[in-house]
């Protein structure tokens, strides 16, 4: 009885002596999976799969009306591009945009913290591919999408609700799984 | 021609290391006592050619020599020198040879200074050092090669990150690494202790100096490192649990735990495997923060120096010397007997309390700081910040502070129960007269833990010079005031920590030239604000006012800087220290109507939490020189004759 | 005249990173006019991790994002909403992340139950010793 007592001990101490080693391994394994596969900085919406907020946005541009939920739920899917005049990646991604709208995508936008003005100057210099624009001057409606920055591009399907959210600026090769994915949310 | 010499001095320094551990090696196995002679001069030889290679480095960067790639990716020659003297290590090239060249330099110091130590574990111990020396000679030779020529020299260089150009910061890191370094000089040891079987009380005597010191320039570093965030980042707070901060207090609360178990084994020789454990720990920890930093795998605001291709080779370090250790210590340690008893009420049992909570803190930290990593592996994104490690270390670092004031004035072996509390008697009449008092000025004003840790704090600060009671002042040892002195600084420190806490004042305000706002007694006015050039920057400058209850206007320049060489903006706080506060003012953005934005807080007592820290250093080098003062004036005396 | 070139220079160097062409929102930072209102806002802003600097609160951001959240909040907190609804609906939109403090989700409840698991585990083993100790005394008395 007392030898099993100590065999059962003796294992147990054994077992303890070899921890650090077997937990010191676990973490050399989350450094590699670290390393291999960096940390993504992109923070993605949790809104992606549900439907958007309730806004209504006054028009950021002269020449365009402005933008609310019920313009985004007709029937029809629809690109949602979050934009800015002040925003470098936003004029490169123009014509991309222009390529989609020539492809029949309907695309409205909401211009974050803008004035009409650099809204104007922006579209009249890089091109116009938008239905309707609204000015989200502080932040609000961009908040409420979950959208982490600009540009970003979300789908959204007839009935209103998000289907896909594009981080980034768009490249010419993302066009096709763009047009794609709207096509699937009909 | 100097980058070739430095080039040269590596190559010949590293293949010494080589040298060093074969001898080792074939001397220990063979039992030839001709090869372990020959191991001392080769150590000397190793760090004289690491310095040499270290010099030429500072040279190239003095001398703003831009056909070396290091020196015109990291410097400009429109820089201060200091800057250009700190931008030798101020580069992940450059401090990994300031960390060879200190290890190299240490390992001499092993060399040279042991004498009490058995022969063979001395030995296996610079075998050991010669071994960690090698692979960061390898990490140095073949993928980062400080030395390195460019085939075109560009006619400036790029400059150094404007955050980095700090007096403060130059030395911050060294320091640090100087620790990590002190901290790989004790795994030596414990992988000697176990290669020859002899964890002893002996063993720890001679660990013990390296161990301290280490810790003391951990302390120093870790102390000045939150002291330049609090000023430099224009936010107010000193420690943001960040993990590049993180990465730098695990190594330190392992080098405390290990300070106190080690001072059990060379007491008491108790204790041993655990020791030896966490010395392989400590040393781990800042491997583990090394690569934590450098590699990238974690957001920081602190991320300088960043490369996963180093991350790996750190990565395979790591692996190999704390995954050997570890291994070494599964197979031996079941050989090393269990040291003395000792009773449930004793010191021992005290410092084991001490060493578990202390775990627990380092536990948490990890687990916290790579907590998000973890989840990202299963495409789950989350955060841990301040208010998770605020909750979990807070309480158990008031704990630990109770230990504190219990341990020294407990006895080694045995103690009765009822003369312990009986010595405890002032710090808890203290502790609950400071909980009575604030209980009747800021109940419900101010948040539970800094509530606590006032409390905590005025009665360890009590606490602390209990051992110093029903002593000879004069005849009382140097390592007894160092304790003491220690002990008194956590309780400053803490102290600082929850008046930070509890009692700042912040106010915001967009003021225009003129504009005056009152805050916590303070009238603070806009008088003038203009441009103002310095070497290598301009920026906007604020000529502030700040009077206290209608005292004497004392004149604040915050200011907002722009450095060119790499474009970079910074806010430069303004500090105004008083004997029970600071004051502190950052110069924001201006506004679209002419105003700027100014962010102002009274911080009291803030300035406790560095005095605590530089208290806490103070005792760790008295510690030290009173353990080593008296084996150190024999071995000169004997140099001497 | 070399100093009106500075300041002109300095003016117009000013946003680095353009993030805005517009003025910072109202509450951005002014604080709130009571005092335990601004405090639960702060605390909270102090918990939320900005989403274009991401290594800092939005308490402590200079982005424009982080300055809209500032404001958002503050109005929010100063219309009566209470700051963990505020996060709940912060975490809905952008998930755990946003927020310092970590959250209940289930994947967060190893985190939260690492303190006290490694207490336990330590304390266990630190008793054992002390115990083991006794008995073999006892053994040898």
């Amino acid at each position: 009885m007392d030898e099993a007592a100590a065999e059962s001990g003796g294992m147990r101490r054994g077992f303890i002596l070899w921890l650090p080693l077997v937990l010191f391994l676990g973490l050399g394994g989350l450094f590699l999976h670290g390393l291999l596969s960096p940390e993504s900085r992109t923070i993605d919406s949790k809104m992606v799969g549900k439907p958007l907020p309730a806004f209504a946005l006054p028009a950021a541009a002269s020449n365009r009306p402005g933008l609310s939920t019920p313009d985004l739920t007709q029937g029809k899917p629809r690109l949602l591009n979050i934009f800015a005049s002040w925003c470098v990646p936003c004029a490169a991604e123009a014509p991309q945009l222009m390529a989609l709208r020539q492809a029949g995508a309907r695309i409205d936008a909401i211009a974050i913290r803008d004035a009409r003005g650099d809204v104007d100057r922006f579209l009249g210099r890089w091109g116009n591919p938008y239905q309707r624009i609204g000015l989200d001057a502080r932040s609000a409606v961009q908040l409420a999408l979950g959208s982490s920055g600009v540009p970003e591009t979300f789908i959204i399907d007839g009935r209103g609700r998000i289907v896909h959210q594009h981080i980034g600026d768009i490249r010419a090769e993302d066009v096709p799984d763009i047009l794609a994915r709207l096509r699937a949310a009909q | 021609m100097i980058a070739e010499l430095g080039l040269a001095a590596l190559w010949l320094a590293a293949s010494l290391a080589l040298l060093q551990l074969a001898l080792v090696w074939f001397g220990l196995v063979g039992d030839k006592a001709d090869l372990l002679a020959g191991v001392r001069p080769v150590a000397v030889a190793q760090a004289g050619l690491c310095a040499i290679a270290f010099l030429a480095l500072i040279a190239l960067f003095l001398r703003s020599d831009m056909s070396v790639a290091l020196v015109a990716a990291n410097s400009h020659s429109a820089k201060p020198w200091l800057y250009k003297f700190a931008g030798t290590w101020g580069n992940h090239e450059g401090s990994m040879l300031l960390w060879v060249t200190v290890m190299g330099l240490a390992g001499a110091g092993v060399a040279l200074l042991e004498r009490a130590l058995r022969r063979d574990t001395h030995m296996a111990t610079l075998g050991a050092q010669a071994a960690i020396s090698l692979g960061f000679y390898a990490f140095l030779l073949f993928s980062s090669n400080p030395f390195a020529r460019l085939a075109a020299a560009p006619e400036d260089g790029q400059g150094l990150n404007p955050l980095l150009q700090d007096p403060g910061l130059a030395f911050h890191p060294p320091t640090l690494y100087l620790g990590y370094v002190g901290l790989s000089v004790a795994f030596s040891f414990a992988v000697g202790a176990l290669m020859t079987r002899n964890v002893d009380a002996a063993f720890a005597r001679a660990m013990r100096p390296w161990v301290l010191g280490a810790w003391v320039l951990l302390t120093i570093g870790i102390t000045a490192g939150s002291y330049w965030a609090y000023y430099e980042l224009g936010w107010g707070g000193w420690w943001f649990w960040d993990p590049v901060e993180n990465a730098s207090l695990m190594p330190w609360l392992a080098a405390t735990a290990l300070l106190h178990s080690v001072t059990v084994l060379a007491t008491r020789d108790a204790l041993r495997a655990w020791t030896v454990m966490l010395a392989v720990v400590a040393f781990s920890m800042s491997m583990v923060g090394t690569f934590l930093v450098r590699s990238g795998i974690l957001t920081s605001v602190h991320a300088f120096a960043v490369d996963p291709e180093r991350g790996t080779f750190i990565l395979a370090l790591l692996l190999v010397y704390i995954g050997g250790a570890l291994a070494l210590f599964g197979f031996r340690v079941g050989t090393v007997r269990e040291g003395a008893q000792f009773e449930l009420v004793s010191r021992e049992t005290m410092l084991v309390l001490n060493n578990l909570l202390l775990s627990v803190v380092l536990g948490v930290v990890l687990i916290g700081t790579l907590y998000p990593l973890m989840t990202e592996a299963f495409g789950h994104k989350v955060s841990v910040g301040p208010p998770y490690f605020d909750a979990v270390a807070g309480p158990i670092a008031l704990g630990l502070m109770l230990v504190m004031i219990a341990g020294p004035v407990t006895r080694w072996r045995h103690d009765a129960l009822r003369a312990v509390g009986g010595r405890l008697l002032v710090p808890t009449l203290v502790g609950l007269a400071a909980l009575s008092a604030l209980a009747v000025l800021a109940w419900g004003r101010i948040g539970v833990l800094p509530f606590l840790g006032l409390v905590i704090a005025a009665a360890t600060a009590v606490g602390s010079l209990t051992p110093l009671g029903k002593r000879n002042l004069r005849r009382t040892p140097l390592f007894t005031y160092g304790m003491v002195i220690a002990h008194l600084g956590c309780a400053v420190s803490i102290a600082g920590m929850a008046s930070d806490s509890a009692f700042t004042v912040e106010k915001l305000a967009a003021m225009r030239v003129g504009d005056r706002v009152s805050a916590a007694g303070w009238t603070v006015s806009l008088d003038q604000i203009g441009p103002i050039a310095g070497d290598n920057w301009t920026a906007m400058q604020a000529d502030v006012s700040a009077a206290r209850d209608g005292g004497t206007p004392v004149l604040l320049h915050p200011q907002s800087r722009f450095f060119t060489t790499p474009p970079t903006a910074t806010n430069e706080s303004a500090i105004l220290t008083r004997w029970n506060g600071q004051l502190y003012v950052v110069l924001g953005e201006p506004t679209q109507d002419g105003r700027w934005q100014m962010r102002i807080w009274w911080k009291p007592f803030v300035t406790l939490i560095w005095l605590g820290g530089g208290l806490i250093a103070l005792g760790g080098l008295l510690s030290l020189i009173g353990r080593e003062r008296r084996g150190w004036m024999k071995r000169l005396r004997k140099a001497a004759a | 005249m070399t100093r009106l070139l500075l300041f002109l220079t300095l003016v117009m160097a000013q946003p680095l990173v353009a993030q805005t062409a517009l003025p910072p929102a109202p509450y951005a930072d002014r604080q709130l006019d009571d005092p335990a209102q601004e405090k639960k806002a702060h605390e909270l802003m102090l918990t939320i991790r900005c989403l274009t600097c991401q290594s800092q609160s939005i308490a402590d951001s200079n982005a424009s994002m982080a300055a809209d959240l500032r404001s958002q909040i503050r109005e929010r907190i100063a219309a009566g909403e209470d700051p963990e609804a505020i996060r709940a609906w912060l975490v809905e939109r952008y998930g755990d992340w946003v927020s310092y403090a970590p959250t209940t989700a289930p994947i967060l409840w190893p985190l939260w139950a690492a303190p006290a698991l490694l207490l336990l585990g330590g304390g266990a083993l630190a008793a054992a010793r002390v115990r083991r100790r006794h008995s073999s005394k006892r053994k040898a008395g």
